[in-house]
């Protein structure tokens, strides 16, 4: 089964989309912010990052570009959580790195078909 | 949905106070970068949490209080005082809508959009240099040229030519032609032209361009949202097909020149020119962990009241037990017994420790109350015009949950009489030699088994005369009663002494110091005063540790066994028939030093048949405090001090008056816990002269 | 969710607990029987009604004990050891509690349908009617019906002083 980090600062978001995924049948490993995801990355790969952009710690665009330099995460499908506001923020994560974004307000099927969409 | 609704209020009326705290932390005029960070990420946090649950209005106000931040923070618009108090109201209405939607309330729609308004205001106050965060891109069908001066659209051209860094990004060209081919039947060409030769092929760099026709009449936006993540790593054409030509339509006048690869070109050639997203220069500082620091779970409380139910029957049994193994003293032989004894103690040991283990879970620290403090006294002393420096202290020490709830209130109070009549104005202060800013001080600290919280000021002090003088007129004082300054300033907790006069827009409210006594008082505690005329006041509340355990006194009368708390004895004494007095209306009391207390005789208050001890001389004298008040209780005799678990009595039956709750001792039986200060009520009750006519 | 409200095809039965009470018999709802004891001395509180024997532990919870016979102003008789002490749970608005009342013995438990009961008619001064809430018969005896939930709150007038 692919295996899906979510990081999100936020536990109610961070719990939904982990719970969503988990519904779907992927494994789910959760952070709660840059850093702690780096650490995670830095020890296994994982099929696909899904990440909040305003965190503490280490936002998610720092994270995407941290995680780009790790050998393992070169090709890994990276999506950020953004808001419908924030195009510079999409900008600023697409020369990081991301692949792309999934824009709040949300729905779990709306996760679930853009998660597919990228994890074969 | 809804099963994460209660984490996400949970968190939002956290992020609501960490919004309320930094902005009382802001310095107008000045920027604080990491300040202002942790603000507007709380903020955007609600919207997204709000958005994705379903509470719209929530997320639309949000995102007014998201965007005035945003500028903020990138410093487009300066830290004003105007800004930051409009900011703090709008924390206090996003917060009752927030409490209305988890309670299913009304929300006030006119207070709503007032504050909305007045933060619009502030929005197009000041034009920030910069275009707004709000240039939200539109969606893009809307863009889209008004395709009914167009044939009926059959299928589209789609020229696809990715920019060799595109694998970077984890796109995979494949899967983006099997989104199209989702759409409809597609025809793929493939171009080879940029493929290198051999030795120079980099197999992380896209080279392959795409020619694609989309036989499907769908519409444009659906093909652009396909590309949407891409659209800035790749040439993009994307050409209607129309009804009456099989060949290609030529892009509309909007659009360039056919595309051609380049790595600056940027994705323009379709119809559709999404305004370029202009990236922010300036790095954003980083919030320290400030709140990261330790890691946690929610539990229902009710759980945890379970477990400490648990615990207390463990502690039953274990004692329990234990008796028993002194009955079988004689019966084992010593070795047995020997091992018994041991496997008791150890029992013994691991119970207390789950215990005080258990009952920590309950406690949380007093920030949860003084984090409300900032607030309150910046919004007071602005209203009243006064300089103050409030100084929160030991706010991590940890107290039991049930007295977070029940303390905030009377701190509040306490505060509020500090500010409104202890501490000066600045002119005052200055005249007299101090500092213009006053300093107010919470300071919460664990000494000997309490909690102790200081309310201090470096004020006037408490006005001896004016108390003196008002209790004279309440009638809670005589004129030739000789008082000493401690007992003058102990009258503010009588009832009936907060008078009108007292009642002020800051510390009135019709609550008096007596009601913050009791509440005290209700959760075990005690509060005393200091003060020091001129130099300022301080209030001293005492707490017990936990509301669960108490440390008690058995005391017995007959065949009865009561509870008395310790922290109310004083002491206790054997009497001596030559310090007893009897006063007119008052009953017997007795003298001790230069006291006269009351004497209750428990086995008269409570009905108790058979007491051992009849005559004062025959029993001993407990001397309690409660409330302020003094008295000595007569019982037959002490039995020994324990901690005792309490329970309530009101759970399966009412509250009693005397009685405070019950507990359950080491033989099973339960033994009810003395209410001190009820108790001294119903005994002066019975010293009272019978009124008159009976009503019935 | 879903509001299905069954037309009742059969009447409903309804169990009671009977027990003996100065030689008359009573009943309560099964479902509000928690458990029977023996009795055993409680723990006195004072300046309460003399109906309310005490409170005792029952596993870790302090539940008051009423004495039927005085709460009824029946006669008084010693407690011993065939003495029975029911524990009921009493439902109130927002809380549920337990409390035991004390009979001269547990009798049987009783199948009836809804329809034969009866109101309970007016007992006058001789016992609280207020805890009554019907009647039935079972063979030749008459059982009266205790309602529960009543006997906690409405209290005869304070005999204790």
């Amino acid at each position: 089964m692919p295996t899906i980090l979510a990081v999100d600062d936020s536990n109610s978001m961070r719990q939904m989309v982990a719970f969503t995924l988990k519904g779907a049948g992927y494994d789910v490993i959760e952070a709660r912010d840059g850093v702690e995801a780096l650490n995670i990355a830095r020890g296994r790969a994982v099929n696909l990052v899904i990440t909040d952009v305003n965190m503490p710690n280490m936002d998610g665009i720092t994270l995407i570009k941290e995680l780009r330099r790790l050998p393992n995460y070169r090709f890994t499908p990276l999506l950020m959580l953004t808001t419908e506001s924030s195009a510079d923020k999409k900008q600023q994560g697409k020369t990081a790195g991301a692949t792309g974004w999934i824009v709040k307000p949300f729905n779990p099927d709306q996760l679930l078909a853009t998660v597919k969409k990228v994890i074969r | 949905m809804a099963q994460f609704h209660q984490v996400f209020f949970e968190e939002s009326f956290e992020g609501l106070d960490l919004m309320e705290k930094g902005l009382l932390g802001l310095d107008p005029g000045t920027l604080d970068d990491e300040e202002i960070n942790a603000i507007f990420r709380a903020a955007h946090s609600i919207k997204g949490g709000s958005g994705t649950f379903g509470f719209t209005a929530i997320a639309d106000f949000t995102h007014v209080m998201e965007t005035l931040l945003d500028e903020m923070r990138d410093g487009r618009r300066p830290v004003t005082t105007e800004a930051v108090e409009v900011l703090l109201r709008s924390v206090d209405v996003l917060r009752e809508m927030m409490e209305a939607a988890r309670d299913g309330g009304e929300t006030d729609a006119e207070r709503i959009a007032a504050q909305q308004a007045e933060l619009q205001r502030i929005l197009e106050n000041a034009p920030a240099p910069v275009e707004s965060v709000e240039s939200t891109p539109p969606p893009a069908a809307a863009a889209e040229p008004d395709p009914g001066a167009e044939p009926e659209v059959v299928g589209w051209h789609i020229v696809f030519r990715p920019h060799p860094h595109l694998p970077r990004t984890a796109n995979d060209p494949l899967r983006l032609l099997e989104e199209l081919a989702g759409l409809g039947e597609l025809e793929v060409e493939c171009d080879l032209d940029a493929l290198p030769p051999p030795g120079e092929f980099q197999p992380e760099e896209a080279y392959l361009s795409w020619d694609l026709h989309l036989h499907a009449p769908v519409e444009r936006f659906q093909i652009e949202e396909i590309f949407d993540w891409v659209e800035e790593d790749c040439d993009l054409a994307v050409m209607p097909v129309h009804a009456a030509a099989s060949a290609p339509a030529e892009p509309p006048a909007a659009a360039g020149p056919p595309p051609s690869p380049g790595p600056t070109t940027g994705s323009a050639q379709t119809a559709v020119t999404k305004s370029p997203a202009k990236g922010k220069t300036r790095a954003k500082g980083k919030a320290k962990s400030k709140d990261g620091g330790s890691s946690s779970i929610r539990v229902d409380i009710a759980k945890i009241d379970t477990l400490i139910n648990m615990v207390g029957e463990l502690v039953i049994t274990q004692s329990m037990l234990g008796l028993l193994g002194e009955e079988f003293e004689d019966v084992l032989d010593p070795a047995r017994l020997e091992r018994l004894h041991e496997g008791l103690t150890q029992l013994e040991r691991n119970t207390r420790e789950l215990q005080e283990n258990v009952m920590q879970i309950r406690m949380l620290p007093i920030s949860f109350t003084f984090s409300r403090f900032p607030r309150l006294v910046h919004d007071l002393s602005t209203k009243l015009g006064k300089k103050v420096e409030l100084r929160l202290l030991g706010e991590s020490t940890e107290v039991d949950k049930t007295v977070i709830e029940k303390i905030g209130d009377p701190l509040v109070h306490l505060v509020r009489n500090s500010l409104d009549h202890g501490l000066e104005p600045p002119a005052e202060r200055l005249a007299a030699g101090k500092p213009e800013t006053g300093v107010l001080e919470l300071d919460a600290y664990h000494k000997g088994g309490n909690i102790v919280i200081e309310i201090r000021d470096d004020g006037r002090g408490l006005d001896r005369e004016r108390i003196l003088a008002k209790a004279l007129e309440r009638g809670l004082v005589s004129e030739e009663q000789n008082l000493s300054d401690q007992q003058i300033y102990e009258l503010i907790f009588q009832p009936g002494f907060s008078t009108a006069e007292q009642v002020s827009d800051v510390s009135g409210r019709g609550v008096g110091m007596d009601v913050v006594r009791k509440n005290i008082t209700e959760l075990g505690g005690h509060i005393e005063i200091e003060s020091n005329p001129g130099r300022g006041s301080a209030i001293i509340i005492r707490l017990p540790l936990t509301l669960a355990i108490l440390d008690g006194q058995t005391v017995a009368v007959g065949d009865e066994t009561y509870i008395v708390p310790l922290v109310s004895i004083i002491e206790s004494i054997q009497i001596r028939p030559n310090m007893i007095n009897l006063l007119a209306g008052h009953g017997e009391t007795f003298k001790l030093r230069d006291e006269y207390l009351p004497i209750i005789r428990l086995h008269e208050v409570f009905g108790i048949e058979n007491p051992r001890a009849r005559e004062l001389e025959q029993g001993l004298l407990v001397v309690l405090e409660g409330e302020g008040r003094r008295c000595g209780l007569f019982v037959d005799d002490l039995l020994g001090q324990q901690q005792v678990v309490i329970k309530s009595l009101e759970a399966n039956y009412q509250r009693v008056e005397g009685i405070s709750g019950a507990t359950i001792l080491g033989d099973g039986s339960v033994a009810l816990i003395l209410d001190i200060p009820g108790l001294m009520r119903l005994a002066a009750r019975r010293t009272e002269p019978a009124p008159l006519a009976l009503t019935a | 969710m879903h509001s299905d409200n069954p037309v009742q095809q059969h009447t409903p039965q309804r169990q009671f607990l009977t027990f003996r009470l100065a030689g008359e018999t009573y009943g309560v709802d099964i479902l509000r029987v928690q458990e029977i004891r023996g009795w055993e001395p409680v723990t006195r509180i004072p300046n309460v009604p003399a109906h309310v024997r005490g409170v005792l532990n029952l596993r870790g919870s302090v539940v008051p004990v009423l004495d039927l016979r005085r709460r009824f102003d029946l006669p008084s008789q010693d407690l011993g050891k065939d003495t029975v002490v029911i524990v009921l749970r009493i439902q109130g608005e927002k809380t549920t509690r337990s409390i035991g009342v004390v009979v001269d013995a547990v009798s049987d438990v009783l199948d009836t349908d809804a329809n034969a009961l009866q109101p309970a008619p007016d007992f006058g001064a001789r016992i609280d009617a207020q805890c009554i809430s019907g009647l039935v018969s079972d063979g030749d005896t008459m059982v009266m019906l205790v309602d529960v939930d009543r006997m906690l709150n409405d209290a005869p007038e304070d005999e204790a002083a």
